[in-house]
């Protein structure tokens, strides 16, 4: 048996109840008391969450820029000192090799923040392509300690531990600063719909953040949040998971995630000729966004079928929204069934999916 | 710790039975369970009237994080489901003893309740 590797966190989440699981190999809060009512104080308060598993790359070098242009979708030149870009990174063949954030601290340093499960990937991949290009890629996981703060009350509460000007920092911008007397990455960006903050910290400081956190919102309603709350506010907010809505095997175009590809951007991409290609044919797949009016749960892999009740797709997530109070989740579907009847078999009843353009609630985090 | 009142049996697959002396009895999950469980989403339930073996599946209960077959601790026939777990179904979380309960039963066979765990021989099972 392997064994799970723990956040600097561990024993906080244990000593406030959280039920710990195995999640990409580390051992997670999956829920402190109700995956729904953490959920709902997100929604409504702000949540703690400590997602100190992801994984963190520095990317730097006179070439960093380009070498980083060449290999994600989106377009990097966006990017100046204190701005965050969110991007696919695709194979040759269009499919995904990880969704990541992409923070420029300066001209020639570049910070990734990347999905825990797909850190060995991540890095093989990108020093394989690193040949030839003037750039160090480096691996910073063990470096860093990550806690997000969401929800409405999150600048207040974040605000209430720093100096820093928050109110200059926009959605997607960062600064360096202290929060509780920590140094931290004060980054505006989220998972959850809401405004938040993500904050980026050596792991020794980790208890100390947390804890300061933890009693400076408890006023405001902040609650500890876990995993399987993350994940309904995500779906929520239509935001996709590596492993579900993007793979290797689903691009971002199929995924809905056009705007993230800038297929015209100067020297092209990795991935580029067969996503101009899959955009020029239409694409034959479609991820779409579904709510069914009913409370029991359409499950990962459910198989979808079309009018002729012939299997069409399949379930990619799936989860009670807390919100709407009815079952909501993405499937994989051909294109051409996207506007024909869409049905799921639970337990021999057949649900309808009625298919509608995400969020399912309003995102809070762009105002 | 998990709540095990003292007055009621146990099946091993975690149902409480609430006997009465007069051949009824009321039906549901163990605090253990709806822990286990978390978050519960939706409950399905027989039709009054339906007649099962112990043993038999006779619904499903819907966490956040699976769904979950629910078995007859004894044989009976179902009159009445509570009601308040359709809009509800958070009530088996909140109170799984008293206003969580499932089914009410007329009992096939009563002798069958002594097949079933006491509250110490359920507690030592779940230790």
């Amino acid at each position: 048996m392997s064994t799970l590797r723990p956040t600097p966190l561990r024993d906080f989440h244990s000593a406030h109840g959280g039920r710990l699981v195995d999640f990409a190999g580390w051992e997670m809060p999956v829920q402190y008391r109700s995956i729904l009512d953490e959920h709902r104080a997100v929604r409504r308060a702000a949540g703690l969450f400590d997602v100190s598993h992801m994984g963190e790359v520095d990317v730097r070098g006179p070439e960093a820029g380009k070498f980083l242009q060449s290999l994600i979708t989106n377009d990097v030149t966006r990017l100046f000192p204190g701005r965050v870009l969110y991007s696919p990174m695709c194979y040759e063949n269009g499919g995904v090799v990880d969704d990541l954030l992409v923070y420029q601290r300066g001209a020639d340093d570049y910070f990734l923040c990347i999905n825990a499960g797909n850190i060995a990937k991540d890095l093989a991949w990108l020093r394989g392509q690193a040949h030839g290009f003037a750039v160090t890629v480096t691996d910073r996981s063990d470096d860093y300690a990550l806690l997000a703060v969401q929800g409405p009350r999150a600048a207040a509460i974040v605000q209430s531990l720093t100096g820093s000007p928050l109110g200059l920092v926009k959605y997607y911008h960062f600064i360096e600063g202290t929060v509780a007397g920590v140094p931290c990455l004060i980054s505006r960006t989220g998972y959850t719909g809401e405004d938040g903050f993500e904050l980026y910290h050596a792991p020794g400081a980790a208890l100390t953040l947390a804890e300061a956190l933890l009693a400076a919102g408890a006023p405001h309603g902040l609650e500890l949040v876990g995993l399987g709350a993350r994940d309904s506010l995500r779906l929520e907010a239509g935001y996709p998971l590596y492993g579900h809505e993007l793979s290797a095997d689903i691009s971002p175009l199929t995924a809905g995630l056009g705007w993230t590809v800038k297929l015209d951007k100067p020297g092209g991409f990795i991935g580029a000729g067969a996503l101009r290609a899959e955009h020029a044919a239409g694409g034959t797949k479609r991820v779409v966004f579904f709510r069914t009016g009913d409370r029991r749960i359409v499950r990962t892999d459910t198989p979808v079928t079309g009018s002729d009740g012939a299997t069409a797709g399949r379930v990619l997530s799936g989860t009670l929204s807390p919100m709407l109070n009815e079952a909501i989740g993405t499937a994989l579907v051909p294109a051409s069934a996207v506007t024909g009847p869409l049905m799921v078999d639970i337990r021999g009843e057949k649900i309808h999916l009625c298919l509608v353009k995400p969020p399912f609630v309003p995102l809070k985090n762009n105002l | 710790m998990s709540q095990i009142p003292a007055d009621l049996r146990y099946a091993k697959s975690h149902e409480w039975v609430r006997a009465a002396t007069d051949g009824t009895a009321i039906v549901g999950i163990t605090d253990f369970a709806q822990a286990n469980l978390g978050d519960i989403t939706y409950v399905q339930l027989p039709k009054p009237g339906a007649t099962l073996a112990a043993g038999q599946v006779f619904g499903v209960v819907e966490s956040v994080k699976a769904a979950s077959d629910l078995y007859m601790p004894v044989s009976g026939t179902v009159t009445e489901i509570n009601p308040a777990l359709v809009s509800a179904p958070e009530t088996v979380n909140k109170s799984p003893y008293e206003t969580g309960w499932m089914l009410k039963l007329k009992l096939t066979a009563t002798a069958e309740l002594a097949a079933l765990f006491d509250s110490a021989a359920y507690e030592k099972m779940l230790m």
